[in-house]
Parts: structure tokens; sequence; C-alpha cells
């Protein structure tokens, strides 16, 4: 009869910390493969680059490409559209950062920054409206660019956002050009 | 779910929402101060263990449905793409798949638990229809899910296990059809079963509380099967079997992992990584292993309705078990002759596991029909027939004086228990 | 007197009980076996695979990477003409845990299948070499076109053959398997039947455009000639170039086309099953505390 009436253990005994801890950090290793298994997939990655032949593009043609599910534009730019894209200021843009992937994060959003490099007449877009994810229309607009239907963005020659809600300009993504008539995106 | 709340919330929120919803005295009381058994012993984890295996069966199965196809065309390679190309994919399908066999071994060992300690007695028979209810919706759950990667084995299993319908007279045939929703086992058939496989863990989720409702209004039972007497036989669930019941699991989980990590394909069937094709069937049909007594069962009747009505009465018969047994007594370990019937009845199922899993020929059917008669015959005639001649060992008089000893019923012992309301 | 009765049933019914179980473990495979000798069902492969030394079988096992390279040649070299390997792209081969080539080599190793893509502008399906994301091109374009070319037997897809095909092992073994995690009888029995091929015992008749071979699951003669002669593929690391080396090379690379986890799986296994022995043992201890003054 070494009964005795005791308390409930105190949570402060290192022994009970000690094993919440451990208990704590298995949880969390184990949540990890539940979340990892939404990213994208060992397929889906492997199809993050394709290659596309632009041997056909006059000036004024538009190649659109499947890229990571996205429509991509391959353009060959006419003479006037360069001309247009290179004559706006820089202040004169909503958003005068580049965003092409092939360059620093803080590029400036000048034509010769958003067309290929020494390649000015091609240009490459990811045809995505920076405002909710619908495509612009080509041509179109009050800047002979790209008009996204949805809710009345602007885009100029260079993929620019001049007017409307959208905030950024249209993402470049990475590419390179493999010959001279074919480009490899991703 | 035990009486008044004593549940006392911390800080002003907690009091104002409570007042609102009184949640957090409904944990408190079921999940913290319940009173149980002070000698409980290590089988009664098994109830915490299935707790766990339901929710990680059902958090595993809605992330792999994030990636899996239910169509006869793409279930198998979306399947494989699940196990090459997913992040952790094989793992979770692996963790999925054995979870399953793995629930089905606590889930025998929690029903052989309740069979040794007489859990099924007065005032426990509704709990225990309801553990039986909760059983058949595991075996439906169970098969419908096999029949999802659309292997050879989930194709042929599907069809032999819908036949089985076509054993009833008459109607028999309408009904296979309607189950197939056409004239084999096809998309209509892979598309059903998926819907009702991500149904039915849900249902038993709701059994399962139910489950939970019953048990906590008698309370549970214990290794004497002596009723609760007073306050000192019990001792507060937190942190007492909190911390047993996370042992027990823990100790669980390594079986589990080894089979996930080292023999994660030890449970299936070879078969199952062929796709399904109708027009070839495996040379050895073998439903999955938590089936097999029942298939031996089955396959032991030389009739087609007499092997169905066999194999469903088999499942039956445990429903009806509270009234079969006459004896006054729960635990086995106060009745010598049912303890040692009890023993006879788990080798016979084991028995019968070894024979389903065998050919169906020779020495092996002869055996089947043995033991199916045993296994019969226990619950019917043995069960029946124990109560009324069996002399049972004299019972302690409360749960403390089994686990101190005669005359120690009047100290005071181990840590305050809750309010003792039953 | 009423006790003693009572307990003469419970060992009667005791020892009818043990009796069954016992005949049910022991005479009930013995009378299958006679059945069999009289019904001519032999149970097949006519010589049960022994267990080979993977290097991939254990706790600790992993696949070999230049075994698994040389099995990808001799799937390259003799397999991949009659079979498909649907769910392995190339880009698998260069993944860590499996053959592990270089990015290069697997774009080198792809280029030497041709698929089909398409359509393009004019709508017209073309061929093109293949890219790393590209699945194995199946020799056949579909299965009755396999079998007609093939005696009528369509090759099997090879993309899981290491865990579709699995050998017997009956009581206890499987038991002893639980704790030897013996998982490699899809590998043993692909190197049975590649090594399986014998001339056929005397009195045994083997039908038109069948091969006698004791490896072989499903009968005494398989469809698919010997695909594998000593000094068929040249080796570059000096591993001998026989029947035997070939086959064990190709088992492996199946093994791994079935389960290319399989590395990862057993590593992260192991930590896994410490960890959980040190929170067990931190529980029980834990568990020791909380109950100790408490008699239960």
């Amino acid at each position: 009869m070494a009964e005795t009436a005791t308390a409930v253990p105190t949570r402060r005994d290192f022994l009970y910390i000690a094993t919440g801890a451990v208990g704590a950090v298995g949880v969390a290793a184990a949540v990890w493969p539940f979340i990892n298994q939404m990213n994208p997939d060992a397929s889906a990655l492997a199809l993050a680059s394709t290659e596309v032949d632009i041997s056909a593009l006059q000036p004024g043609d538009t190649l659109t490409v499947k890229w990571r599910g996205k429509p991509v534009v391959v353009r060959n730019r006419t003479q006037k559209e360069i001309d247009e894209a290179k004559s706006v200021a820089l202040t004169d843009l909503k958003d005068p950062v580049a965003r092409n992937a092939n360059l620093q994060l803080d590029a400036p959003a000048t034509d010769a920054n958003r067309a290929a490099p020494g390649k000015e007449n091609w240009f490459v877009m990811v045809n995505v409206c920076t405002h909710l994810g619908c495509i612009p229309l080509g041509q179109q607009g009050e800047f002979g660019g790209w008009f996204c239907p949805c809710h009345g963005s602007h885009y100029d020659t260079a993929g620019r956002i001049r007017g409307g809600p959208a905030p950024e300009n249209m993402a470049v993504p990475v590419y390179s050009f493999v010959s001279d008539t074919k480009i490899k995106i991703g | 779910m035990s009486g008044p709340s004593t549940y006392q919330p911390q800080n002003a929120f907690l009091k104002w929402f409570e007042a609102r919803l009184p949640i957090g005295g409904l944990i408190h009381s079921s999940f913290v101060v319940f009173p149980n058994p002070r000698n409980l012993n290590y089988w009664w984890t098994f109830g915490g263990i299935l707790a766990f295996m339901l929710v990680a069966q059902i958090i595993t199965g809605v992330v792999l449905v994030m990636h899996y196809t239910p169509h006869t065309s793409l279930a198998f390679t979306s399947v494989e793409g699940i196990m090459r190309d997913v992040n952790y994919g094989w793992l979770l399908r692996y963790l999925h798949a054995n979870g399953a066999s793995m629930f089905f071994v606590a889930v025998y060992v929690h029903i052989f638990r309740g069979l040794y300690y007489g859990s099924y007695k007065a005032p426990r028979e509704v709990l225990w229809i309801l553990g039986m209810i909760i059983f058949l919706l595991m075996m439906a759950t169970g098969f419908m899910g096999y029949v999802l990667p659309w292997g050879q084995m989930s194709f042929w299993g599907a069809t032999v296990i819908t036949n089985l319908f076509s054993a009833i007279p008459i109607v028999g045939e309408t009904i296979v059809t309607w189950l197939w929703g056409g004239f084999a086992v096809d998309n209509p058939t892979l598309n059903r079963f998926f819907s009702l496989h991500y149904l039915l863990p849900f249902m038993i989720v709701g059994v399962v509380g139910l489950h939970i409702w019953a048990l906590h209004i008698p309370g549970s039972n214990n290794p004497t099967g002596v009723s609760v007497k007073s306050s000192q036989d019990t001792l507060p669930f937190h942190p007492y079997f909190t911390v047993k019941d996370a042992f027990g699991l823990v100790v669980f989980l390594i079986v589990y992992m080894w089979f996930v990590f080292y023999l994660p394909n030890f449970m299936g069937h070879a078969d199952n990584y062929t796709p399904a094709n109708p027009l070839v069937t495996p040379a050895h049909i073998v439903p999955e292993w938590y089936f097999l007594p029942f298939y031996a069962i089955l396959r032991s009747v030389p009739d087609k309705l007499g092997g169905v009505i066999a194999m469903f009465g088999a499942i039956a018969v445990l429903f009806v078990v509270p009234w079969l047994d006459t004896s006054k007594v729960r635990s086995a370990n106060f009745r010598p002759l049912y303890r040692q019937f009890f023993w006879i009845l788990v080798i016979v199922s084991i028995g019968l596991g070894y024979l389903g899993s065998r050919p169906a020929e020779g020495g092996y059917v002869i055996a089947s029909r043995i033991l199916t008669i045993y296994y019969f015959a226990h619950f019917l005639v043995i069960l029946p027939l124990l109560g009324l001649f069996e002399k049972p060992k004299p019972l302690p008089a409360s749960i403390t004086e089994s686990v101190l000893g005669k005359g120690a019923a009047n100290v005071t012992v181990g840590a305050p228990a809750a309010p003792q309301t039953k | 007197m009423m006790k003693s009765l009572s307990e003469k049933i419970a060992r009667f019914g005791l020892v009818i009980a043990l009796g069954v179980a016992s005949a049910t473990l022991v005479a009930g495979p013995a009378s299958a076996a006679e059945g069999e000798a009289h019904a001519a069902t032999p149970h097949y492969p006519i010589v049960k695979p022994p267990q080979e030394p993977w290097s991939f079988a254990g706790v600790f096992g992993r696949f070999d990477t230049a075994q698994l390279q040389r099995g990808y040649q001799i799937y390259k070299e003799v397999c991949a003409s009659c079979h498909s390997m649907n769910l392995v792209s190339f880009r698998n081969l260069g993944q860590p845990g499996g053959p592990h080539f270089s990015e290069a080599q697997v774009k080198a190793l792809a280029e030497t299948f041709q698929v089909q893509d398409g359509p393009n502008d004019v709508g017209d399906m073309f061929e093109r070499a293949a890219r790393p994301s590209d699945r194995f091109p199946a020799p056949f374009p579909n299965p009755e076109a396999a079998a007609a070319s093939n005696n009528g037997k369509a090759p099997p897809d090879l993309s899981l053959m290491g865990k579709a095909r699995a050998v017997e092992r009956g009581f206890p073994w499987f038991v002893l398997d639980i704790f030897t995690q013996y998982q490699e009888g899809g590998p043993d029995y692909i190197h049975g039947l590649l090594t399986g091929y014998k001339e056929p015992p005397e009195g045994v008749k083997i039908g038109t455009g069948l091969h006698y071979n004791v490896g072989f699951g499903s009968g005494s003669a398989i469809a698919m000639a010997p695909p594998l002669s000593d000094g068929q593929v040249t080796y570059t690391d000096g591993t001998p170039e026989t029947v035997d080396q070939y086959s064990r090379d190709v088992s492996a690379f199946l093994m791994w086309t079935a389960e290319p986890h399989l590395d990862a799986r057993k590593r992260i296994g192991f930590q896994v099953i410490i960890f959980l022995i040190v929170f067990a043992g931190l529980l029980y201890l834990a568990k020791r505390k909380i109950w100790a003054n408490v008699a239960h």
C-alpha cells in the first residue's frame, strides 16, 4: 500500500517537453509530403522546355505555342512596331521594369530589354494578362500591341502595360536561339 | 457525454464562445476528464489506433484523389503516375494501400478483444452493433478501393464479388447488371465504385461518432469485466490514457511503417501490377488478405447460393453475439472454458484465412469445411451452452480490489478521478 | 463434478481445433500436392527460382548504378525490339537512384529513338527524334500488331515486370518474409525465366513456336525464343558477357523501372523507423512517469 495521492505531473517536466517536441518534429516532417505532392510533378517539370521553328514567320506574323500550359507568342515585329516601341520614354510606362526572365530583376523596360537580344524584330512573350490571367488579343487596343478583352488593359507593341487595370508588363519567358530559325523556350 | 461539464474556459473569448457553443466542455468531458477504468491494458489502445487510421486513410485518400483519374483507360496509368512522377506520390500511395491493411489488423484485434473480455454484453450491445456496422462499411470501402487501380486483381476481384449477388434467386442477375451499369465490370462500375469509395469513409466517421457516444454512456469495459463502482476504479482520460494510447499508437506505427517502407507490396498481389484485361483471368484469384476467412467460408459450400449465405451469415452472426452468449460473466479471465474456446476460435479464424489463400482443391476444401462448421458452431452452439454449463471463477468485488488486492477498497488510491456519474 | 465435466468438454474442443488446425497446415498442402500428382496440373514454374543476392535487397539495399546502365543496354539492344516500356520516360534514365546517366547522355540516348508527334500545321502526324520528356515508344502500334508479329502472343509491357511477377512463397516462408523483408520475387522470377531455357526432358512434347522453359510461371513452354546468348551484347566495363550476367543486369533494370523510387524509399524508411523507435521510447518513459504512483 505505497499508494499516496499525487498531483497530476507538471507539464514543465523535461521528459514531457522532450516527448512533445519530438512528436511535434515528427508531425511537421510528416506534413511535408502532403504539401509537396501539390507542386508540379516530375512529368510537368520535364515539359518545361519546348523548341519552336520560326523559319516561316514573315514580319507581322505571330506564332502561338503552348508552354507550361500557357500561350507564348513569338512575333516577327514590323519596323513600324519596333519604332513605336522604341520611341516611348521610360517615364511614360506604368511599369518601368522589363519583366524579362533572361535579364536582371530590375532591368528597365526599354524595348531592347523586351525584344530578343540583337534581333529586335523578334519578340517572345507569355501572352497572359498580368491583371487576372486572361489572354489579351494581339494587334489591338490604343497602342497597337495587345488588348485584354476581360477588363480592358492596353499593352504596347513590346507587351508593356500602358492603360487599364493590369499592374505589370507581360512576362518574357526564359528562351534562347538554338539556331537562326529555332527558339528554345524554357 | 459524461454528465455536467466541469470545464472552465480560461479567457474571455473562450467564455463567450462556450456560452454559445459548448464544444470545449464536450471535448473536456469526453477526452480530458472522462473516467476510464484504471486497469485497462494495451489491448484497449486499439480504439485510439483505429481512430488514427481512419483519419490517416481519409487524408492520404483525399490527397491521392488529386492525382487519380477514374476511367478505365487512365486509372492504371494515373496510379503509376502517382508512383513515378508525383512528389512523394509513391509514399502516399503505399501509406494508403498498406494503411488499409493495418486498419483491418487493428479492427480484428479490436473485435477479438471485445470477444475475449465480453465487451458486447449488456449494457454495451448497441455499442457492439455499431462497431459491426463500421466493420461492414470498412469491408465495402476496402473492396471498392482495391478496384480503383484497375489492375488484373482489381478487375477480377470486382467481377467475382459483384457476381455474388447473382446467387440471389430470380432478381440476382438484374441486381448484378444494375451494380455494374452494364453487362460486365466496366467504366460505369469503376466510376460508381470511386464515388462510393470516397463517400463511405465519411459515413464511417459518422458511425464512429455514434460508436464513441454509445461507449461514453456506460464507459469502457475492462479486463475484469466488473462494472465501475466508484471513482476509485477510474482515472481521468488525460493524461493517463492519452499517453498510454499514444505509446500504443507509436508502436503500431513502427509496424505500419515497416510495411510501407520495406514490404510495400507484401499485402498486395503481383497481378495487380498488370493492367486490367477483361479477356484474361489470372490463374489464381484471391481477395485482399482481410477477406480471406470469409472467402474460405464462401468456397467451402459447394452451392452458389449456399456459399453466399454462409459468407454473409459469418458476419451476420457477429451482430447477435450479445444474445448468443448466455453467460453472466463478461471477461474470459474468469471463464476457464470460454477462454479456451476463444483461443480455438482465433486459431480457426487464422486457419480459415490461410485456406482462403490456397487453391480450392483437395485437402484444402475439406479443411475449410471443417473449420467453417466449427466457426458457426462456436457462435451458435458453444456460446449459448457454455453460459449454462460453465462455472466461472470468483469475480473481484471491484476493479480497485482486482488491482490492489482485497481490503484495498477503503484506502485512498491514485490520482483524483473525474466526478463519477455512472 | 460439473467442473470436471465442463473441463473435459473444453479439452475435447481444444484437441479437435488444434487437430484441425494442424491438419490444415500440414496435411492440407500435402494432400493438395498429392491431388496435383494425379490431376495433370503441376505447379509452375517447374524450377522455383532461388533467392538471388540483389544489391537492392534488404533494409540497406540500393540499386547498383553500373548494373542498371548495363541493364538498360540489354533492354535497348535485346528486349526493346519486341517489348514496350510504356510507363518509363527517357528522363527517368537520368534519375538519381536509377541508371543516373548525365543530362547530355540522356538526351543522346533519347535521340536514338523516333517517336510520333503532331499534328503539325497541316494536320499530319510526323516522326521526330525523342526528347528526354518523351516516354519510350512501343515497338508495335497496338497489342494486335504485336501479337501478329510474335506468333500470336503479344510480348508484355516491361515497365512493371519487376513487380508484376512473383515467386510463390508458401507457409512458413511468407511469415518469415515479413522479418527478412523479402520483396525481390519479381527479379528472381525474371532471372529464373531468362536462364530457364533447357532441352525438354524426354517424352515432353513442346508445341510449335514454343520453347521449353523451367522458369516460366504459366506453363512448361513459353512463346518467347531464348533472347540472350553468351557474348551477344558488348559491355564496355569488363563485366562478363554471359547469359547469366546479362539476365541479372536486365532483371535489376526491370526492378528499377517497376520501382524507380526504391532507393529513396529505403533511405527515408530507415530514418522514419529510427525516429519512431526513439519517440516510442520517450513516450514509454513519459507513460511510466505519469503512471508511476498509480496502481493499475
